[in-house]
């Protein structure tokens, strides 16, 4: 089933993909957070047409295929007059559309944090950006930690999509070996152990962090 | 110190406070009370802008809490409040919760807000709980923190809206006596609670709301002694019962 010798000729190759998907995904779901803060605030802002904006926002993202978000840019931004390129036209789809989901589980956290706590950080003073910062944010983004990295997970099994367009991720440098090679069988099952061995320990870990975070609260 | 002036607020259609009219002095304490829903947290938290209010103004110290150009924040910085549930910060210990407000609104330097958090924290008998974080103390201690918390401000006036109720009857008594030791040093205190021998022993004046109105006001030993409106007399008795 596997030939562990393919492998090894190509260790190269495979690990640089792997680097590029591990890559993809840090990035993605730090911006994505930042992002998704932003966005997750001025869905709940007071001010309507902000409240709108970021409600549209999500919902779009999250109405359309991932592979048709990252086909729409690679093709649609050249032709608005950009030239970025297929790697960093990645990295912006894939901020902009996890940003979109983190915003709905930090909103989530966000509402998840009492209204006394916001009184109590208003009754001493602090203004609204502190009070953020300072005294709901970090409680809401500690009780969303589990909901986010599991986020995190399927993003990093995403990521595995950019292949269409040509990149060489873990799955796009797979596909390469595994053509020239005329082993699709062993290749792919390769990839797909190679895709459990990462997301399956994490998930574990997981499930640990959720237990350890219910005892604490 | 505090001027409320003929307040008036309404959710929607239904309306919460009407012509709320009372005046606290310096280093006066009052307590405010009367049955549930009758609009007593409302009102405190009109005090210091938590709550809006449509009509009416509200002064602290001189300034207008209402007006369109106050600075909120500012305002709230000088007036401590305390709450039913405690709301002490839970990812943060009690050192942070103490310094936090000190730091970020006084600007105080780290050393300055811990040296004055420490202080009062050894005033509410805590001194040893420092590094411990909120959920690691029972309510009462929490209650006491959160004083501190407020006085490390130096506020000029407190606000507290029933710091006991949420309490065990055992642990009520370690947090009134902190708030009988503040009045007692002069702190111009209102407080909503139902603790009617705190009210005899430290209060200057008594408030009493109904449905959203203040219906009696006055100096503590009249509101015991004959309290004029039956509602009142009612809710007295009631409360003494046990
Ligand atoms: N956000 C809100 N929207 C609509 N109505 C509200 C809101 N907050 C409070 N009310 C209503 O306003 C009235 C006064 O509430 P308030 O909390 O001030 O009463 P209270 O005297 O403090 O009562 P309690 O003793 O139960 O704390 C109640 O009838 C309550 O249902
Ligand atoms: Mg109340």
């Amino acid at each position: 089933m596997i030939d562990l010798q393919l492998v090894l000729d190509n260790r190269e190759l495979l690990t640089e993909g792997m680097l590029y998907s591990l890559q993809l995904t840090a990035f993605a779901t730090l911006g994505g957070i930042v992002l998704g803060c932003l966005l997750a605030l001025a869905r709940l802002s007071a001010f309507k047409p902000l409240s709108l904006l970021s409600a549209a926002y999500v919902n779009l993202f999250r109405s359309v295929p991932l592979v048709l978000v990252i086909f729409w840019f690679y093709f649609l931004i050249p032709y608005f007059g950009f030239q970025i390129g297929p790697d960093k036209s990645v990295f912006i789809t894939f901020t902009l559309f996890e940003a979109a989901y983190f915003s709905e589980i930090i909103r989530a956290g966000i509402q998840s944090i009492s209204r006394g706590q916001l009184a109590a950080a208003y009754a001493l003073g602090l203004t609204y950006p502190q009070t953020m910062r300072y005294v709901i944010l970090p409680q809401a983004l500690r009780n969303m930690l589990p909901v986010m990295l599991t986020q995190t997970v399927v993003l990093f099994q995403d990521t595995s999509l950019v292949t269409i367009i040509g990149i060489k991720d873990f799955m796009g440098s797979t596909s390469v070996v595994a053509s020239n090679n005329g082993a699709m069988t062993e290749m792919y099952t390769f990839a797909a152990i190679a895709y459990f061995c990462v997301c399956f320990p994490i998930s574990m870990l997981l499930k640990r962090l959720h237990k350890r975070i219910a005892v604490i609260r | 110190m505090i001027e409320i002036d003929k307040v008036s607020k309404w959710y929607g259609q239904f309306q919460v406070l009407t012509d709320c009219t009372t005046r606290i002095a310096k280093g006066e304490v009052v307590v405010v009370c009367g049955p549930s829903g009758s609009g007593k947290s409302t009102l405190i938290k009109c005090v210091n802008g938590l709550e809006p209010f449509q009509s009416g103004s509200i002064l602290v110290d001189g300034t207008s809490v209402g007006a369109p150009g106050t600075n909120l924040p500012k305002l709230r910085s000088r007036v401590g409040m305390v709450f039913q549930h405690f709301e002490l910060f839970p990812h943060l210990s009690i050192t942070e919760n103490l310094c936090l407000a000190q730091i970020k609104v006084l600007g105080r330097n780290a050393d300055e807000a811990r040296e004055k958090g420490l202080q009062l924290l050894d005033r509410v008998g805590l001194k040893a709980h420092a590094a411990k974080f909120p959920g690691q103390l029972s309510g009462g201690q929490q209650q006491r923190v959160a004083i501190a918390r407020a006085l490390a401000m130096d506020p000029i006036a407190m606000l507290f809206d029933e710091p006991t109720s949420a309490l065990d009857p055992e642990m009520i008594n370690e947090v009134l006596d902190v708030m009988t030791q503040l009045a007692a040093e002069g702190m111009t205190m209102m407080c909503v609670t139902h603790e009617m021998g705190f009210a005899r022993r430290v209060a200057h004046r008594v408030i009493f709301m109904d449905q959203g109105q203040i219906v009696e006001d006055a100096a503590k030993d009249d509101f015991f002694g004959a309290p004029r409106s039956e509602r009142a007399q009612q809710f007295l008795s009631k409360i003494l019962q046990h």
